[in-house]
């Protein structure tokens, strides 16, 4: 167990290595730079920043550079906010993110796992086929068209919910609705097929001809079975949330980190594309540790090694 | 009741599918006594298996009783509730199924699963139950059972399995065990082990079986009755000595013949039964073997034949025997 | 155990007790007829309602897309002077004037956006877009990836280790970031590209077309090496492949006949359901406004263009939207319905 996982952060380490030179690279390769769009910038006065910046060194030496400051924990400082560390605006981003993110995964779970499971086991009934026919909607409508929508009808013609911001309770309920519809629909979709799968094994007649009740069939000995499929659909659903939330929180403006992201690229902070980058692919390498473990929790037939 | 442990009347059970109505069970009767042992032979698809499904009430969902009676010890099974059934489920009957591999849940040990089957009739202690997982993995001849009971399922091997549902179905000392084809899915070796377990236990305990398989010589040895079945009817019924010594249906004299025989010294070869099972969506007017009996006759495919009877507890359903009959009843006349 | 109808109760006759001809037994074996892969999974298809409903929609929008446009009186680019901001069905002053004077003026279905632009055929060319990158992603997606998996899965050992550690690698790259961060490095390289000589097909795509098929190749392809690796890895223990290995035959033989051809059933299932995946993420790239280049219209790009005058003309948003709707949806039912025709594991 704690082989496995030091193999796996072992392996982590190296993605997250990877990744930060890919983008590294990739973005210098985008034309521009930093400080071209601005206005009267006197030649002078741009070599100046680019040398505080370390901008004028050859690109190997700004990648040793950087590297060696990552390895300490350092991001660099952002460039167009000034005074700001990437660490700080990573820090203060992250949590919003996170939140939404996470309020949106325990949705999508506590809907769509019942769901799924209501209509296995009325399979082939009314119920079963109303869950099917929105499942299987609700995962062909990309999530920028269900917060647009939401919000036109929601609080521009029924001035229901605020459209901006998360400054209330309230304000959340637009986007995690939003992020959590797709995946919600999924796993309703992924639990109902694992769950008809389950019902039909042979340990379930067993459980059956023990006299166990029909309820405690279904929470002992079903749902854990049953649920093995959505815990590995989780790691990436929760990268996915993150990303996703890319486009969430610019319809909502939201002051979250994939706001930032997309801010960073027209305005070429280098600093902030490579901190939050990194700090994503971390993050999703982490996550996909714990659901992994997770999993070898529910199952023991799952050796970690 | 007339003492009997089972008495199944004229069943008719089918399966209602989407292409049509399946029928499993055709006019089947058994009589079991307690502590007897019954073997049911017949091959993949001959309804042995929905017969003793039917007497748990464990079909399938759309598989129904269309007609006949199912007592067991003074239930009407065909008529009870769900609820009703579960408190005789492993209580008053118990199964145990072909596939040990895949009948066990993966996710929980073998104790939990055996306390819990101990639990569910009755109102023992988690620790008293404990013990009796224990007691029970004894008696199936698993060793250490105290280590065994904290195991998963996955890490045992198919005989050990198999024991450990034989001690699920003992759990509360049921009256009558169907065992299902409890040796098919394991080695030669293992077979014969498990065999001699449910023989040892039916010494023990004194409980009825009605072991299924499609292997007359699984139950050769142990059945006190054998029920040979086709196409969802009983097409001969007797001893375990009538059906190895005078079969009278030729479906039975197939299945002795396609046993290998190692005694015999000569050379013989093995004979085995031509043609396909029957399809019971479009079952034949006539007698169901028919298409595959070499001695049919015109007709064995427009009438079904009827019992005929050879001693009290002998009787199979073919023509052959009418025919006799009748050739002998034509003579007299004469 | 009484209730024992006599036998001989029956009206018999010596003839009934003759031997039964062959033929006759012969007469009463029903053999159902054996039907191949495809033939069966065809059947099922067609018997599958929903599904065929979803591929006549397909068909629907892909005649929408392609067919039509060549042929509709408007083009997606054509500016109508006088003409802007129209709603549904409405007529500009000027064409009004037209009709009065006894000209027949195409109506406006879906109105017209802010630059006079025909809303109906933009939408239509939207969906040509979607659609497009749809099928060309997917189709880049199905080669790369199984001949990745393929080879992967065929040769085993250090191979398919060293190949499937870079799978798992690209699995946890943040893949919206990468495509964000490409299709932004892209776009000017692609732009100075298609000013040299040969080519100039970059121009007619829009380079953030093929910056986006580049991410797609780059990036998506390792769900489909996984999948094929896995049937690969189960196929290739299969006697045939043996016994055609026995026979002399050639690594990429075996791989191409026998190995290729026996997933193929899954290969048309996964990419069926990789057309509409890929669907959305280009709306989304397209929504973010790193898609297409305008005027060239995508059903992202519309749908975000819509929001400013959401309240005003909602409806600018509801057709785009609608639109992506219809084409995810289909082809996911699509999909499905192929799924449970042509694999054998749901064979009932």
């Amino acid at each position: 167990m704690v082989k496995y996982i030091i193999k796996r952060i072992l392996m982590g380490i190296l993605t997250a290595f990877i990744v930060a030179t890919l983008t590294f690279f990739i973005m210098n390769l985008v034309p521009g730079g930093p400080f071209l769009s601005e206005k009267a910038v006197t030649p002078q006065a741009q070599a100046a920043m680019e040398a505080k910046y370390g901008l004028d060194k050859p690109l190997f030496i700004q990648y040793l550079t950087y590297m060696g400051d990552l390895l300490h924990g350092d991001m660099g400082v952002s460039i167009k906010k000034r005074g700001f560390t990437v660490n700080d605006i990573i820090g203060n981003k992250f949590p919003v993110s996170a939140r939404l993110g996470g309020l949106a995964v325990l949705v999508s779970v506590c809907i769509g796992v019942p769901l799924g499971s209501i209509a296995a086991f009325k399979r082939g009934k009314t119920l079963d086929n109303v869950i099917i026919v929105f499942s299987t909607a609700g995962i062909a409508i990309p999530s920028f068209l269900t917060s647009t929508l939401m919000m036109y009808f929601l609080s521009v013609k029924l001035k229901l919910l605020p459209s901006l911001g998360l400054d209330s309770p309230a304000s959340y309920i637009m986007p995690v609705i939003a992020l959590s519809l797709y995946p919600t629909c999924y796993i309703a979709r992924l639990m109902r097929s694992s769950m008809l799968d389950v019902i039909g094994q042979d340990y379930m007649r067993t459980a059956r001809a023990k006299g166990v009740t029909t309820f405690k069939s279904i929470f002992k000995h079903a749902l854990r079975n049953a649920i093995l499929p959505v815990v590995t659909y989780l790691g990436p659903l929760l990268a996915s949330l993150m990303t996703g939330s890319f486009i969430i929180e610019k319809i909502f403006t939201i002051p979250g980190l994939g706001h930032e992201f997309v801010s960073a690229i027209p305005s070429r902070d280098y600093p902030l594309i490579m901190g939050t980058t990194i700090f994503l692919a971390c993050f999703i390498i982490v996550m996909n540790v714990v659901v992994d473990i997770a999993y070898a929790f529910i199952d023991p037939r799952i050796k970690l090694k | 009741m007339d003492g009997n442990l089972v008495d199944i009347k004229h069943e008719k059970l089918s399966f209602f599918t989407p292409v049509g109505e399946v029928k499993a069970l055709n006019d089947v009767s058994i009589c079991m006594k307690e502590g007897e042992v019954l073997g049911i032979v017949g091959e993949s698809g001959s309804g042995k298996s929905v017969t003793a499904y039917s007497l748990m009430g464990l079909t399938a969902d759309n598989g129904k009783i269309v007609d006949g009676e199912v007592n067991f010890n003074g239930h009407r099974i065909d008529l009870m509730t769900e609820k009703e059934m579960r408190k005789i489920r492993g209580k008053e009957i118990s199964i145990i199924f072909q596939d040990p591999m895949t009948s066990l849940n993966p996710v929980y040990t073998i104790g939990n699963q055996i306390e819990e089957a101990v639990r569910v009739h009755g109102d023992k202690s988690a620790a008293e139950a404990k013990a009796r997982a224990a007691e029970l993995l004894n008696l199936v001849g698993i060793n250490e059972p105290e280590k065994r009971l904290k195991q998963y399922p996955h890490e045992l091997s198919g005989g050990m399995r198999q024991r450990v549902m034989i001690a699920i179905a003992l759990a509360c000392e049921p009256k009558l065990l169907i065992a299902d084809e409890p040796t098919t899915a394991l080695d030669v070796t293992i077979q014969a082990q498990i065999l001699e377990l449910m023989n040892d236990l039916k010494q023990k305990l004194g409980m009825g079986i009605m072991l299924i398989t499609h292997d007359l010589g699984v139950v050769a040895s142990m059945c006190d009755n054998i029920a040979v079945m086709y196409a969802g009817e009983i097409v001969e019924y007797g001893s375990a000595d009538d059906i190895f010594y005078e079969p009278k249906h030729e479906y039975t004299k197939g299945l002795l013949r396609s046993i290998p025989k190692f005694q015999e010294k000569e050379y013989s070869a093995l004979v085995p039964i031509e043609g396909q099972p029957v399809d019971l969506l479009n079952p034949p007017k006539g007698c169901p073997f028919a298409p595959r009996c070499d001695s049919c006759m015109k007709i064995c495919l427009r009438e079904k034949p009827d019992r005929t009877d050879f001693g009290e507890h002998h009787y199979a359903r073919c023509w052959l025997h009418a025919k006799a009959a009748f050739e002998s009843r034509q003579g007299g006349d004469r | 155990m009484g209730n024992i109808k006599n036998p001989l109760s029956l009206q018999l006759n010596v003839d009934d007790f003759l031997p039964a001809s062959a033929d006759e037994k012969e007469s009463l074996v029903i053999m159902r007829e054996s039907v191949g892969f495809w033939q069966d999974g065809l059947r099922r298809f067609r018997k599958n309602k929903i599904a065929m409903t979803a591929f006549v929609i397909v068909l629907l929008i892909l005649v929408l897309a392609f067919i039509v446009p060549p042929f509709y009186p408007y083009a997606y680019e054509q500016q109508i002077k006088g003409s802007e901001r129209l709603g549904i069905m409405e007529y500009s002053a000027k064409e009004m004037e037209r009709m009065a004077a006894g000209e027949s003026v195409f109506p406006h279905f879906l109105g017209t956006d802010q630059n006079g632009r025909d809303y109906t055929i933009r939408v239509m060319v939207g969906a040509r877009v979607s659609m497009t990158v749809g099928i060309i992603a997917s189709a880049l997606i199905l080669l790369i990836g199984s001949v990745y998996g393929a080879v992967a899965g065929y040769f085993g050992g250090a191979v398919d280790m060293v190949m499937m550690r870079i799978v798992d690698i690209l699995y946890t790259v943040p893949d919206v970031l990468i495509i964000i961060l490409l299709a932004q490095v892209l776009k000017f390289p692609l732009q100075n590209l298609s000013k040299t000589p040969g080519f100039g097909w970059i121009t007619s795509l829009g380079p953030n077309m093929v910056s986006m098929f580049l991410v797609f190749a780059l990036l998506y392809w390792v769900g489909m090496a996984r999948i094929v690796r896995g049937q690969i890895m189960v196929l290739k223990q299969n006697e045939y492949v043996t016994a055609a290995k026995a026979l002399g035959a050639t690594d990429g033989r075996v791989i191409r006949k026998h190995l290729i051809t026996n997933c193929i059933g899954t290969l048309i299932v996964t990419t069926t359901l990789q057309i509409p995946s890929s669907i959305f993420t280009e709306s989304f790239l397209s929504f973010l406004g790193l898609g297409v280049q305008a005027p060239m219209p995508s059903l992202g790009s519309l749908a975000s263009n819509a929001l400013n005058g959401l309240q005003t003309y909602p409806e600018k948003l509801f057709a785009p939207a609608f639109m992506i709707f219809i084409i995810i949806l289909s082809f996911n039912l699509l999909g499905d319905g192929l799924r449970d025709a042509f694999d054998p594991k749901m064979k009932k």
